[in-house]
């Protein structure tokens, strides 16, 4: 016992400060991938998820991307494409809308150039910790419902439970029972063997309740897509309030989409008490 | 050959393959198969590797076949797998089960009859497996005939039939598929009488995706991305063998360099993996100081995976061909640093761990897994070398560093006790023969190239096989080409998939409370049994 408390002084405090300070990701790792708008984009075929798109239309030729399709291979940043598309290194990427995961820029001409779009993210983050705090005095219950993940995303989960990312520092905690539950966090396309299962689970959690979808085959289908056995995507079954791209989304980036969550949990609160 | 003639009364043709060491023995009789597998299984102490069912109804041959894939148990024996191979009419699809003589055949034969529709007659239990309530009778969606993008409607359906006891004070407790954890979902239904378990009924594939289904008619090189995707504490060990496969039908071999770089990452997986997993135990045993220094290893570890390849399940490292990335000698040296860190953890939290009577007294005689039982049901990996089976693809099938003229030495840890304590000392013992391993393929890096080309289309036609030794047991990987080298079929037999039977044969030697205990010691995955 002694000996248990020698060590775990020795080995002192091992918590991130993520979100207060920031997180810098190691240099390999792979964010979104940043298309240059006017270059030589690559082609769908490229995207082994299905995430690139194109379409033609006056402009000329329009590459899509849908970062909620990603698996960040890396793939479509290699030769010969690696002048046009880059790994970028964001990793906060959770959005309300699967809309807002998809960018869209001219592709071939090298006349245009599209500012990147800028979102102050610090800012959004810093906003919304504090939002923990107003609405839900300081807790927000989530429970974890796997609907067929692959496990990298359920691993990532219970990682924000380790004495690293400590969330509960944050007031967020994963319950066991769904009638605890804030909300719901769902990992895996919907596969057709536990559809029955994410309904009453959904049913289950008092209202109001934010659905999260963590990682790519929560959000799109991911890699798995739509098929005998997956429904492509928590949103074909539930209705999803902040979707989270990643394959799997590293802790701090599912611990952002929570945050992100918690904005979209007041919005949703103010009409029924008002 | 001789003996496989003899117990047959049809013809027995064999032929070299899929791998030159290899036999595949064509029976012309679907029902001399039980004769022929008592005769590997018996005097050739061999076991089943792997089932693999094909539809070839729109080849030449017509017919659905059923290959049954042996491999032989004698520890340092050769590197061969013996395929049985036969023809079923896909108008009458019937093979004779092989079921009550090759127990690890059970959940194979419900899997064909499942998404191919052959019956394996005389099955013990032949009620569905894969599919769950709700699927439309008749319909087989890994026939190529069934659109897989495809989406069923859901029919009604009745209770499905659990093994069910009665008697006075026997009751049923069902547990999930939802847990209350941040854990993977499955069904248990624990018939006990107290607290005493008298009969485990597990029902999974609740996470089955249709992965393999998935993969058909891609080409290989996109099919990669989703084999790696199949399980994510396993990205590298199913990355890797669905490579190796994939190279032996190209007729490449990686670089050196890469083979090295991928026995690194392979290893760190099982380091990552077991670390994390006596940490998991220890929350089974209520001993949070152990569970949080596990937690706190593993993270370390996976936070050095993410500086080495970009991703903390290690995506991305291996590709078709070699690696896509290399190791410089700064990467190298931190990794080195967290290795000798991870070790010291370990080392102090097994003391901890053995010194505590209260946590040693949890994990000594639960969950017993008799050496018999594990041999029976071709139990892979930790939970068969904890009860004294003597089995490791590393040195049995080799691949990766492990592949080549002169491959490194393997101390492979084998216990007799079979119980939880058993299977955390045998994880203790290999995630410290790992470090060495990392540190002796580092020394043995030279300068060379990552990556040999694979060009596309590929061969057509040719069948791959690979079986590699991941954090969890030994996965058989089979992958065959179309006729424009594109996938036409890919099957994992992961080693959970061999395993979960084990653990309900386990749980029945425990009492309820101390199922989590007895789950979290073996630790499988539920997403690459379901796939
Ligand atoms: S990084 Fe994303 S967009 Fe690029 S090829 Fe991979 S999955 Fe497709």
């Amino acid at each position: 016992m002694l000996q248990i408390l020698i060590n775990a002084l020795r080995t002192g405090v091992v918590t991130v400060r993520y979100p207060a300070a920031q997180s810098v990701p190691p240099d390999r790792f792979r964010g979104s991938p940043v298309l240059r708008a006017g270059s030589h984009l690559p082609p769908p075929s490229v995207c082994p998820a299905g995430a690139i798109s194109e379409h033609f239309d006056a402009a000329g030729r329009r590459a899509g991307l849908d970062l909620a399709r990603c698996i960040f291979c890396g793939r479509c940043a290699e030769d010969p494409w690696a002048d046009a598309v880059s790994m970028g290194r964001d990793f906060e990427l959770a959005a309300h809308s699967r809309d807002d995961l998809r960018i869209e820029v001219v592709a071939d001409d090298p006349a245009v150039t599209a500012p990147a779009p800028s979102r102050d993210r610090d800012a959004e983050a810093a906003r919304i910790s504090s939002e923990i705090h107003n609405v839900l005095g300081r807790s927000l219950h989530l429970r974890h419902l796997d609907a067929g993940s692959c496990n990298a995303c359920d691993w990532e989960l219970a990682a924000l439970l380790n004495p690293v990312y400590d969330v509960r520092r944050l007031g967020i905690d994963f319950v066991a029972s769904p009638r605890h539950a804030d909300g719901v966090v769902v990992t895996g396309p919907v596969t057709r063997n536990l559809e029955t299962a994410v309904h009453r689970t959904f049913e289950a959690i008092p209202d109001p309740r934010v659905v999260i979808a963590v990682g790519a085959c929560a959000a799109s289908g991911g890699i798995v897509g739509e098929g005998y056995a997956s429904a492509g995507g928590v949103d074909r079954v539930l209705p999803v309030d902040v979707y989270i791209p990643g394959c799997p989304p590293r802790p701090e980036g599912i611990l952002f989409g929570i945050l992100v969550a918690i904005g979209r949990l007041d919005a949703r609160r103010r009409p029924r008490e008002g | 050959m001789n003996a496989l003639r003899a117990c047959a009364a049809g013809s027995v043709d064999a032929d070299t393959g899929p791998r030159p060491p290899d036999l595949t023995v064509r029976l012309g009789r679907a029902d001399d198969l039980p004769a022929a597998a008592a005769v590997l299984i018996g005097p050739h102490s061999m076991t089943l590797a792997t089932v693999v069912a094909t539809d070839e109804t729109e080849t030449p041959d017509g017919d659905l076949k059923v290959r049954y894939v042996f491999e032989p148990t004698t520890p340092g024996g050769p590197d061969r797998f013996v395929t049985l191979l036969v023809s079923v009419d896909a108008a009458r699809p019937k093979v004779p089960s092989l079921t009550r003589t090759v127990p690890a055949a059970n959940w194979h034969e419900r899997e064909m009859q499942d998404l191919f529709g052959i019956v394996p007659a005389g099955h013990p239990d032949p009620r569905p497996l894969v599919v769950h309530d709700g699927w439309p009778q008749g319909v087989f969606p890994l026939r190529k005939a069934f659109d897989g993008s495809r989406r069923v409607p859901v029919e009604p359906a009745g209770e499905f039939p659990h093994l069910a006891a009665e008697g006075e004070g026997v009751f049923e407790i069902p547990v999930g598929p939802i847990h209350a954890g941040i854990i993977e979902p499955g069904h248990f239904r624990f018939t006990s009488v107290g607290e005493t378990v008298l009969h485990l009924d597990a029902r999974l594939f609740y996470t089955h995706r249709g992965m393999e289904k998935r993969m058909e008619g891609l080409s290989p090189l996109d099919a990669f991305y989703v084999a790696e995707r199949i399980c994510g504490v396993c990205s590298v060990a199913h990355g890797l063998g669905y490579c190796e496969a994939l190279e032996q039908i190209a007729g490449v071999d990686a670089p050196p360099r890469a083979r090295l770089i991928r026995g690194i990452a392979l290893e760190l997986e099982r380091v990552y993996n077991h670390v994390g997993d006596i940490g998991n135990i220890c929350a089974g045993a209520a001993f949070h100081y152990g569970t949080a220094t596990g937690m706190r290893l593993q993270e370390r570890l996976q936070q050095m995976n993410e500086r080495l390849t970009g991703n903390r399940f290690l995506r991305g490292l291996v590709v078709p061909g070699g690696v896509h990335l290399d190791l410089p000698a700064d990467l190298l040296g931190a990794l080195a640093g967290t290795l000798q860190d991870t070790l010291s953890g370990l080392d102090g939290l097994m003391g901890r761990i053995e010194a505590n009577p209260s946590i040693v007294d949890r994990l000594d005689d639960t969950g017993i897994l008799q050496h018999q039982a594990a041999v029976d049901l071709a139990v892979a990996g930790v939970a068969a070398r904890a009860s004294g089976v003597d089995r490791d693809a590393r040195r049995d099938h080799p691949h990766g560093a492990f592949a080549g003229p002169e491959p490194p030495g393997l101390q492979v840890a084998t216990v007799f006790e079979g119980d939880a304590m058993a299977r955390v000392t045998v994880r203790a013992l290999e995630a410290r023969e790992s470090i060495r391993l990392i540190g002796e393929f580092v020394q043995r890096l030279e300068r060379g190239p990552l990556e040999a080309a694979l060009a596309e289309p590929l061969p057509g036609g040719r069948i791959g096989i690979a079986a590699i030794e991941s954090p969890r047991g030994e996965a058989v990987h089979w992958l065959r080409t179309d006729a424009g080298g594109r996938v036409e079929r890919y099957h994992l037999r992961s080693p959970s998939y061999h395993n979960w039977p084990a653990v309900a044969l386990a749980a029945e030697t425990a009492i309820v409370p101390d199922f989590p205990l007895v789950n979290k010691s073996f630790e499988l995955c539920y997403s690459c049994t379901d796939r």
